[in-house]
């Protein structure tokens, strides 16, 4: 509980370090971080029209789907795969300065919402040309990704920590992330399931992206996804910080 | 108010070997239950610090002294919040400096003034502290120019000059140190030599780890010998 009040009320030291990993990594480059925009624009101008054809999807609204998903999708798998390695890329500062460790988790947030932030340039292209059926559901949109957010903070804290301890584990994550990519609804449609629909609801990763994704196609959002992730964004922070407070005077040990 | 008290601390550090640190021999350790209680008191653990106790007042100048090994530099890290002991009590009541690595968040590309802040960040300094105490900070590294260049611009000595002066800066009541900072060539060394003594004047309470003995005798009046990570001396001087 110290941990994180000392995270958020001291100077915002995640949000320089998040900005410094973005800025290192397109430092002199012309387009800066809107590389993030201009690559994730190829690969959808790329897939989309050819995935339309093999799907057999209008392409209008394919195009849609696919975008949105896709920007969505990478932040929260990024933002997965990144968090198990939050405290162990950061051991230099976790053995030489008494930060506090939700710092580092944040860090790892803040600098995928920020990527993720540039991908949105993408969205909003995609959006004036294709137009989601109702604009004003758009705004969903923003109660949604902040959902997302809080699921993705408590379980990065949790798989930082086991990460530390046991490092297969980023493997694993990694490998079940990657599968992921192909069994939830972010190339193909729900509703290409026919008969099937109902099974992706089984599928904790399609509601991370649910949320987001349908306010800004302009849809009547799936209450069900914000359901799970409304009760998760409850009961998950009662884990993690139990496992937290359990565990988190071993970190430094065991980086 | 600075305060410190130690109540029998230990400090262990378990040795991962790439066996016990993987998931694999941990579930294998819980499927074949018998092994479990074996591999708990065969892992291996090193003690760095046994059970120290002592408290530091304000005014205590503390030498810490000890052969290599001896855990002078993870007592320090426990005072400075990264370890947390494994037993004992520990409070630690004031402002931390630590000094024991000065250039960590430095990023090479970007430029001095950039560090400068980022420094204060993880430091815990606002921005808008950090920038009234710019001027003096660019003052006393003498780096003119160059602090608004990139930071791989500059020379070793350029680098130790600007993260000693903004390490320096910053006012604390407790002072952590392992070994005496010396940057520079020899007037920069005067000069830093001052800053040090003038940090150390105004902090409540100050550790230093060194083999210097000359120096623990100009500049401290408690002396703290460590042995194996137990204190085996603790006098006034």
């Amino acid at each position: 509980m110290n941990d994180l009040a000392g995270a958020f009320l001291g100077s915002p030291v995640w949000w320089y370090l998040a900005w410094q990993d973005i800025r290192q990594r397109y430092r002199r480059s012309v387009l800066g971080p809107f590389w993030l925009t201009a690559s994730t624009g190829i690969m959808l101008a790329a897939m989309g029209p050819l995935y339309g054809v093999l799907f057999k999807q209008p392409l209008n609204s394919y195009f849609q789907h696919l975008s949105l998903s896709f920007v969505v999708w990478t932040f929260v798998a990024s933002a997965i795969t990144e968090s198990c390695t939050a405290y162990i890329t950061a051991e230099g500062f976790i053995k030489e300065v008494g930060l506090p460790y939700t710092t580092h988790i944040t860090r790892v947030l803040v600098r995928n919402v920020i990527v993720f932030g540039h991908n949105l340039l993408v969205v909003v292209i995609v959006l004036m040309v294709f137009p989601p059926e109702v604009w004003v559901r758009c705004l969903l949109a923003v109660p949604g990704l902040l959902l997302v957010t809080i699921n993705l903070f408590w379980i990065g804290s949790i798989l930082a920590l086991v990460s530390t301890r046991f490092r297969d584990i980023p493997q694993i994550v990694v490998a079940v992330v990657q599968v992921a990519f192909f069994l939830t609804p972010v190339v193909w449609k729900s509703e290409m399931l026919g008969d099937h629909e109902g099974i992706t609801v089984y599928n904790p990763l399609y509601h991370l992206v649910e949320v987001v994704r349908t306010p800004l196609l302009g849809k009547h959002p799936q209450s069900i996804s914000w359901v799970v992730l409304s009760v998760s964004a409850i009961v998950g922070p009662v884990i993690a910080m139990y496992v937290f407070g359990r565990f988190r005077s071993r970190i430094a040990y065991w980086v | 108010m600075a305060r410190v008290r130690a109540q029998d601390i230990v400090v262990e550090f378990p040795i991962y070997a790439s066996g016990t640190r993987s998931l694999k021999k941990a579930i294998m350790n819980t499927a074949t239950g018998g092994v479990l209680a074996r591999d708990a008191s065969n892992r291996m653990i090193v003690r760095a610090l046994d059970g120290l106790t002592f408290e530091l007042n304000e005014g205590d100048r503390v030498g810490l002294i000890g052969h290599n090994g001896s855990g002078k530099s993870t007592l320090l890290r426990v005072l400075a919040g990264v370890y947390e002991p494994r037993q004992g009590y520990l409070s630690v009541e004031g402002k931390v400096a630590s000094m024991l690595s000065i250039t960590l968040g430095m990023d090479m590309e970007a430029t001095g003034i950039e560090n400068v802040f980022m420094r204060g960040h993880i430091m815990g300094v606002k921005p808008r502290r950090m920038r009234a105490m710019l001027d003096d900070i660019a003052e006393f590294a003498e780096l003119g120019e160059y602090l608004d260049l990139p930071m791989k611009t500059y020379s070793t000595g350029m680098m130790m000059r600007l993260a000693f002066a903004v390490s320096t800066s910053i006012d604390a009541d407790i002072v952590l140190m392992d070994e005496w900072i010396s940057v520079g060539d020899a007037s920069f060394a005067e000069k830093s030599r001052l800053r040090m003594d003038k940090l150390v004047r105004e902090a409540k309470i100050v550790v230093l780890a060194t083999h210097n003995h000359g120096l623990v005798r100009s500049m401290c009046n408690r002396i703290i010998r460590l042995e194996h990570g137990a204190m085996v001396a603790d006098q006034d001087v």
